[in-house]
Formats: structure tokens, sequence, C-alpha cells
């Protein structure tokens, strides 16, 4: 059995119908799972001695604007023992969108989804210094969603006034 | 106070400037601990990079980085334009080697596409990949000698990126802001002069090389600065998700053009430099032994590259050439549906990655199947191994701290996207 069959039936055995949905577009392996339990998922690829997914690569969203669950948050997985890119992909269901954060299992996701957070306003639960990344603290907007216009807004940023 | 109120029309803002105005630090200020901001205008943060740095005498107890000062949105804009378009836009992110960036752009849009470039085109994007390369660190290694104070390297450095640049204007027709890759291909095909070109360049590459090598280890002043400073575990590293030469310094050998071979890298024979040191001084070697690996490299694919077409023939999708535009019918139908509705991939998202200078850039783009990304993330190198400057610069010199910089070797064009 290969690696990308194993790993689809050792994800199926444990999580069963949490792992709503498993495509595979153009060689890109992608898990679609449930918002609620992602982090036992990357606990498991991470610390699963066969899988270890030592490094994650990515962590931002999808807004899909129309759709009823509006946001999907999408992981990027890297795992150097098998040389293999897993994707995974969480529909979230809440409003406001929240999900629990993995930056206690991979360092590198503290600052992906502080990303997130200033881009799409996903509330990541547990994370340990939640800001702005490249905004100025106090935007009131989260510019990657659907509606916030290309030109801006203006007024959205205090600028100095004239003098007389 | 009353030219501050027509200045800071933010009532927060003010409320807080003037609630501090009359604070002043009556105690000796070397007896603790200090806070001090170092950029973003700063010579040695390789452009916009603010540090709010915590000191302890000389000794820096805390960092936080600040990143967002060169943002200009380009996942948003790139929600708004077609494929193409985007392009030019790529040259902007890691402004040290735009080819690289053009080229790992083009093949996440022909994965998504399901578009395949002729051989020669493949090559030539090797060529220009690699030529990006050793400009990229050349820029690195230069400025990272000028920051601990061996100001002569950047001008060597320098001149040899110069004849880079030259070949990039015979192949490209621009010299820094190439644009040079199409989807489908590249936009005009490499003559003999530039071929030429490139292996003059190698041929003086290698003497100059040694050169560089001579003036900066036989430097004491450079090695004692360097050596065991920033000292960056394997495992740190792969849990801070660190890319790149920085990765490859500290022992694991992971390279995207050989875990995940694109393009033709699995026809060529290269090493990949590994160290495991993961210092500063290690950084250093790593990037001049990837120079060395690149000319290998491109000595290579001088010698395979085939003849033929520098453009895939698939008329609903890729550009057609100019000359035929102007004179044909069909094509003029086709050059105008594709640059006024787009490509339009299938319904889909793929993640494509590419070794750059930097480290991995990848891009992950979602398609609706309309001619304009849906949504498009750029996994950008520099990024990434920013994050790990907190953890590194603990417990070193205020001084390290440029050192560390230079040896991560940030371009925020990327980091800020």
């Amino acid at each position: 059995m290969d690696f990308k069959n194993l790993l689809i039936e050792k994800t199926k055995n444990i999580f069963g119908n949490s792992l709503e949905e498993v495509t595979d577009f153009r060689n890109d392996l992608c898990f679609v799972f449930d918002s609620e339990k992602i982090f036992e998922l990357a606990k498991f690829l991470k610390e699963d001695p066969e899988l270890s997914f030592e490094m994650c690569k990515d962590v931002t969203a999808i807004d899909w604007a129309t759709r009823k669950n509006r946001f999907t948050v999408v992981y990027q997985l890297y795992s150097f023992k098998n040389n293999f890119n897993l994707r995974v992909k969480a529909n979230l269901k809440n409003d406001p969108p929240a999900i629990e954060s993995v930056t206690s299992l991979w360092k590198s996701a503290d600052w992906y989804e502080r990303e997130t957070f200033d881009m799409y306003g996903i509330n990541f639960k547990n994370h340990p210094d939640l800001r702005r990344m490249y905004m100025p603290e106090g935007f009131e907007y989260y510019p990657l969603r659907k509606e916030f216009p290309v030109m801006g807004i203006p007024g959205s940023l205090p600028l100095p006034e004239k003098n007389d | 106070m009353e030219k501050a109120k027509n200045i800071y029309t933010d009532e927060k803002l003010l409320k807080s400037l003037l609630a501090d105005k009359d604070v002043t630090i009556e105690e000796d200020a070397l007896e603790h601990e200090m806070v001090i901001n170092m950029g973003p205008q700063h010579p040695a943060t390789h452009g916009v990079l603010r540090l709010v740095l915590r000191l302890d005498g000389e000794t820096v107890v805390k960092v936080v980085p600040e990143l967002g000062y060169l943002h200009r949105g380009y996942e948003k804009m790139a929600e708004n334009m077609s494929y193409y378009e985007y392009i030019p836009h790529t040259d902007r992110l890691d402004y040290t080697a735009t080819m690289c960036n053009n080229v790992a752009y083009v093949l996440a849009v022909e994965k998504l596409a399901g578009i395949e470039a002729p051989k020669r085109a493949q090559y030539i994007r090797m060529i220009i990949a690699e030529l990006s390369r050793i400009a990229a660190h050349m820029v690195a290694i230069g400025t990272y000698a000028m920051d601990v104070g061996a100001v002569t390297m950047v001008m060597w450095t320098f001149k040899e990126r110069e004849k880079i640049q030259n070949v990039f204007d015979r192949i490209a027709g621009a010299r820094f802001t190439t644009s040079y890759t199409r989807i489908g291909g590249v936009a005009s095909d490499m003559d003999d002069e530039a071929i030429a070109m490139t292996k003059k360049f190698l041929d003086e590459l290698e003497p100059a090389l040694v050169d560089m090598d001579k003036l900066l280890l036989g430097n004491r002043i450079f090695i004692d600065r360097l050596e065991g400073v920033g000292v960056l575990k394997k495992e740190d590293a792969i849990n801070y998700g660190v890319t790149g030469p920085n990765l490859r310094a500290t022992g694991v050998e992971y390279d995207v053009r050989r875990a995940k071979p694109y393009l033709f890298y699995n026809e060529i024979d290269f090493k990949i430099p590994t160290y495991t040191e993961g210092d500063a001084l290690s950084r250093y070697f790593i990037r001049g032994d990837e120079v060395k690996e690149s000319a290998k490299i491109l000595r290579q694919c001088l010698e395979k590259m085939p003849g033929g077409e520098v453009m895939a023939n698939d008329p609903k999708r890729v550009l057609p050439h100019k000359d035929e535009i102007y004179t044909k019918m069909e094509e003029l139908i086709y050059d105008f549906m594709i640059v006024n509705f787009g490509i339009n991939p299938p319904v889909g998202d793929v993640y494509f990655s590419a070794e750059n200078p930097k480290g991995e850039l990848g891009f992950y783009i979602v398609s609706n199947g309309s001619g304009q990304p849906w949504k498009l993330k750029i996994h950008s190198p520099s990024f990434c191994n920013l994050q790990v400057l907190p953890l590194i610069c603990k417990g070193q010199m205020v001084s390290d701290v440029i050192a560390i910089i230079g040896s991560l070797d940030p371009v925020m064009g990327e980091a800020d996207k």
C-alpha cells in the first residue's frame, strides 16, 4: 500500500465521519475535516511515527462570500520522512468565525494564524499572541474579505489634517 | 499642544500621546532593562523591518519583529486581475531574484490549468532561475559582509551581479523587472549571444569566487563576528517552518528541486550543500556553495538545452506570438479572448512550491473556473524565516542582531507581500 492510501485509511479508522471528504486534484491530496476536531487531527498527523507531518508550511483561509459556511481554513503540511505534502481544509460553521489554534504543535503557525486573523478576522482560540500582522493596530476592517474594496475604504486610516 | 490636536485626528491616539507627555526617566537607564526600537529605517535591516528590542545592557532579552511597512496587498490585487496580468507583480516579491518568482508563479498556474511548456522553454526557465539564484546570493553575501564591516565585498559581488543583469537585459529586455515567463512558455527565445554571455559569465565567476573567499576568510574579524552567533537547531528550524539555505545550514537536506523535482531538475546532476552548525558563519558558507552548484547546473543546462519552440501550442490558453496576432485573424481572436476574459482554468485548488534563493516560494491558487483567481496565497520564505528571529537573537549582543538579520537574508518585499 502506498503512502497516500495508508494516510487515508489510518485517518478514516481513527476519526471516522469527522473526515468529511478526500479530494485529489492534480495529485494534491486534500482532507476536508470537521473544524471542531482540527486540533486532534493536527496532533495525530504530527505525532504519529509513521506519518510525522513535522512542518506546517502555511495556514490561510478562503472567503466563499455567498456560501452558508462562509470561511474555510486551509493548512499545508509537509512530512520530511515521507516527502509528502498534505492539505487540510476545515469549513467554519460558527459566526463569528473561530477555530482552535495549532500554534502549540507547530510554532510556525503563530505568524500564519496572525496573518489569517488580520486578513479575514478569523479568531484562533488559544493563540498566544493574536494581533494584526500587517495592518496597523486599530484598523477596523479585514482586507481579504470579499466585501472589502480593492481601492480601500476612505477614512479607514487616520491621516494628518491640513494646517490652516 | 494645540499643534498636536491639529495633526492627530484620532482621539484615542491623541489621548495616549498627551498622557505621557510629561514622563521623564529619572533613574539611570543602564541599570535597568531598556526597550529600543531598531528600524524600519535602518541600513542593516534590509528594507523596512522593524525590531523592538528589550536590552539588558548590551544583551538582548527579547525581540519583537513588526512587519507590514511594505504591505501592498498583492494577494488582494491578484483576486482582481487575470492570471497573465499578475506575472509582473511577482517581480516585486523578492526583488533580488525576479526570474525565480516569475518561474514559480507560472509553474503554479500551469499546474492548475494543466498546461505543459515545451522542453526548450523549461530549460530556459532553469537557466534564468539559476542565474537569478546566483544574483540573489551575490546580493545576500555582499550586503551581509557589509553589515558586519567588510565593505569591499559588496563591490566585488555586485560586479558579478551586474553581468547577470546584462544577460537578463539581452534575454528579457529588462535588467531588473524582468516579467519574462509566460503561461505555457517564455516570452522570447534565448539567442546565441545570450548563451555566449552566460558562458563568459560562468568562466569569470569561478576565479572571482576564489578571490571573494580569500578576501573574507582571510579576515579574522569577519570569522570572529559570525562563528557561533545565532545558532539555530535542527528541530527548531523545522518547527518554525524555516526553509531554504537557512534550513540546510542546520543539517536538514531539504531542497524542493530534489524533494519534488519540477522543470527538468531530475535530469541534472547537482549536490545539495548542507552544514550542521546552524550558526551565522555556516549560513554564509552555504550561500557560497550554492552559487557553485548553480554554476554547475547552468553548465549542464547550456549543454543539454534542446532546440524547438518556446511557447506551447494551446491556442485557447497560451498567448500567441505578436507577429501572428498582427497578421492572422484566428490568433487575433484568441489574443483578444485571453486578454479580456482570461484562461479559465478548471475549478479546484493547487499548491505549488519552487526553491527560491531565500527558501521555498509557494503559491496556493483557488480557481472557481473564471479568468481571475478566487484566491491566491503566497507562501513567502522570508516571512517564515523571519519568524525564527526572536528565538535566535535571545541572549546575543545587540551588534550580533545585525549579523543575524544579514545571515537570515530576508527581503521585505516578499515578507510583507
